[in-house]
């Protein structure tokens, strides 16, 4: 049991294998390469359009990768829609949330996992049990909620974000994907979703954290993959590389004289 | 400030962040969540018209027990394909379809019953299996092509009137065919659709003088229409299934937001397929009810019935949007539209004012779910 659990601890939980997307003519992703292990932040970073997304959503069952291999704990993996991947262990925030403001906490919480109570013949959602446990999980992150029925849209941004992460964590998930989750968020609520990533990692899942912002990637992050144009630039850990040379090597050489012509800092 | 340790300065974050999270749940007391319930500003309405024609029809014999069963069995009859028009609006998908099913569903159980000599049973089941064929169909596209709903099912609307009239024409030569009751014989079917229940209990209410007897020693009101019983029972299993089940769920989050529902391994599309077959169904049972009521299938039945069930559906507090909704509202809203639309035959107005009033009640009740809808996502 222990040596398994060794080998199971130096695998990586997701590997990246020259993974090219297509979209008809459009070159969306070619031949990238990146892995994430356990007990890591691993940042994605990348301009807009750079292929962030289409990456991760490859990796999610959204989309099928026109080449190349994903491979999750050492398996090939080949995801046919979303539901392959929550089976494999692998979530996903989506940048377009996948919260529904109208439901209730606790029917987010459990969308697509209900729990159901059996009665005769019938299957009911155990609705007692999905609040207590929406209620216990929120709170383990520091969000008390009162009402576990109350509709999401009446949460702030950042709670919304954390409530779509503890689903993930609650559900089972060993890689948690975030697609730019502080992009929307101020200052406070940010640090409320960068500090619950720390606490996710902590408890040994695999992290990837798409950002546009260097600051909050270099908060968080272990290593960092930066892409462009479909293409990674490299991965380096924290220690290979300063938060400065992070921003430069994302913006792009062309980009930051532009910048440092106007004078701006970013 | 600049001196305050980076520790105690989150702990005072961490503090005015807890606060400002409280102050915000506070606001949810109990009156405003009663307010957010969808179907409260239907039971505001129904409670509204029944004070209303209480005070000008309440000696019109409107709330005598024959004016009674007389509302209630319209409302029943728009209960059946209102509840399917909410599950459907919640579900994100309209069916305009609806009442072309109903002349069609009609169709298909006379047709065969009276110029095929088949059986009550078999054409029953006939027009069930074809209607659910119909929805699927409806559904399939809708899901396929990601097509709106409303253009999709306008030209099931279309398509499915023409075929009634151009069938019953070529199989009939008539577009009404009547005879449905005779062809029928002793078979169950009429008395399961359109029989009445519990007579022995209305004969002895008769007895013990809660109701009038007519001249022929009958009581005025013979028992309850099997039509109630129908909707009754298929609005309790439309809201049980709503509220408590897992379908339950992903009929909201569909109606919500589909891509999120998919993303997190929601069967969106068994489910918009399953509600565009739900509603053929119930259309289905309207018709039913009808040929065997009447004796005779014509082939303008349900004219205009889609947006009867839809207007009930709204009123009941659907957002058109959908994602947001319930089945109880969808019944308040046939109640108020069957009590408003006979009450006006007792009052004695014209028949007319009755549209006017349906489009107020319409503009109104959206009005107010829009309102309710900000309220509940927060106002954002
Ligand atoms: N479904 C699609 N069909 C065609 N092209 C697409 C599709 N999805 C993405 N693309 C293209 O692929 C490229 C990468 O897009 P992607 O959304 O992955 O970028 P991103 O890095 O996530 O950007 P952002 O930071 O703005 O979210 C873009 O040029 C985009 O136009
Ligand atoms: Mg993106």
């Amino acid at each position: 049991m222990a040596a398994a659990e060794q080998t199971h601890q130096d695998r990586p939980l997701i590997e990246v294998k020259d993974v090219t997307k297509f979209f008809g003519p459009v070159v969306a992703l070619t031949g990238v390469s990146m892995t994430v292990n356990a007990r890591e932040v691993h940042c994605l970073l990348g301009d807009n359009g750079a292929g962030k997304s289409t990456l991760i959503k490859t990796l999610s069952g959204v989309y099928q990768p026109s080449e190349g291999e994903i491979r999750v704990e050492g398996a090939p993996a080949r995801f046919t829609n979303p539901r392959d991947a929550l089976d494999a262990g692998v979530a996903t925030v989506f940048q377009d949330l996948a919260m529904i403001p109208l439901l209730s906490i606790t029917r987010n919480f459990f969308m697509g996992r209900e729990p159901a109570k059996r009665k005769g013949p019938f299957a009911f959602i155990d609705m007692k049990h999905a609040d207590a446990v929406t209620r216990e999980e929120m709170k383990k992150i520091g969000i008390d909620i009162r009402d576990p029925q109350q509709a999401v849209g009446t949460l702030s941004g950042g709670e919304r974000q954390c409530v779509a992460i503890a689903r993930a964590v609650y559900f089972g998930a060993k890689v948690l994907i975030l697609d730019e989750p502080t992009s929307a968020l101020g200052v406070a609520q940010t640090s409320m979703v960068l500090k619950y990533v720390r606490q996710v990692r902590a408890r040994g899942l695999g992290v990837i954290f798409i950002t546009h912002n260097v600051r909050h990637a270099y908060a968080v992050g272990d290593r960092f993959t930066i892409l462009n144009r479909g293409k990674t630039m490299g991965t380096f850990a924290k220690s290979e590389i300063s938060l400065d040379a992070l921003q430069t090597m994302m913006a792009g050489d062309k980009e930051l004289q532009d910048l440092a012509e106007l004078e701006g800092t970013i | 400030m600049a001196d305050v340790p980076a520790a105690e300065k989150t702990a005072q974050s961490e503090q005015i962040l807890q606060k400002t999270r409280d102050e915000r749940m506070k606001r949810q007391t109990r009156g405003r969540k009663f307010l957010q319930h969808p179907e409260f500003g239907a039971l505001a309405g129904v409670i509204l018209v029944f004070i209303f024609f209480g005070v000008t029809a309440g000696d019109s014999g409107m709330f005598a027990p024959d004016g009674v069963l007389n509302w209630s069995t319209v409302s029943a009859q728009l209960i059946l394909i209102a509840c399917a028009a909410a599950l459907l609006m919640i579900g994100g998908e309209f069916d305009l379809s609806v009442g072309s099913m109903i002349g069609f569903a009609g169709m298909m159980i006379a047709i065969p019953m009276v110029y095929f000599g088949w059986s009550a049973l078999a054409s029953t089941l006939f027009a069930f299996a074809g209607a659910l064929a119909v929805g699927f169909l409806n559904g399939w596209i809708v899901v396929r092509t990601r097509l709106p709903s409303f253009i999709v099912t306008l030209a099931s609307l279309y398509i499915l009137r023409g075929l009634t009239i151009a069938l019953s024409i070529v199989f009939s030569n008539r577009t009404i065919v009547s005879g449905v009751k005779e062809a029928a014989g002793d078979s169950i079917i009429p008395a399961l659709f359109s029989g009445i229940a519990f007579r022995p209990l209305f004969v002895w209410f008769a007895e013990i003088g809660v109701f009038d007897k007519l001249a022929d020693g009958t009581p005025a009101v013979q028992g309850v229409p099997a039509v109630i019983l129908w909707a009754l029972g298929l609005a309790f299993i439309a809201h049980v299934i709503l509220t408590r089940t897992r379908v339950g769920n992903w009929i909201f989050a569909a109606g919500g937001d589909a891509n999120a529902a998919r993303n997190v391994g929601v069967p969106v599309t068994r489910v918009k397929i399953a509600l565009f077959m739900f509603t053929a169904f119930c259309a289905t049972v309207y018709a039913t009810n009808q040929i065997f009521e009447f004796g005779s299938a014509a082939s303008d039945r349900g004219l205009l019935k889609e947006f009867e069930a839809i207007i009930a559906a709204v009123i009941g507090g659907c957002l058109l949007t959908g994602g947001y909704g319930s089945i109880v509202g969808a019944c308040f809203g046939a109640l108020i539209f069957g009590v408003v639309q006979m009450g006006i035959l007792f009052t004695g107005v014209p028949n007319d004012w009755f549209r006017v009033f349906l489009g107020a009640m319409l503009l109104t009740a959206v009005l107010f779910n829009n309102m309710i809808r900000r309220r509940v996502t927060g106002e954002r």
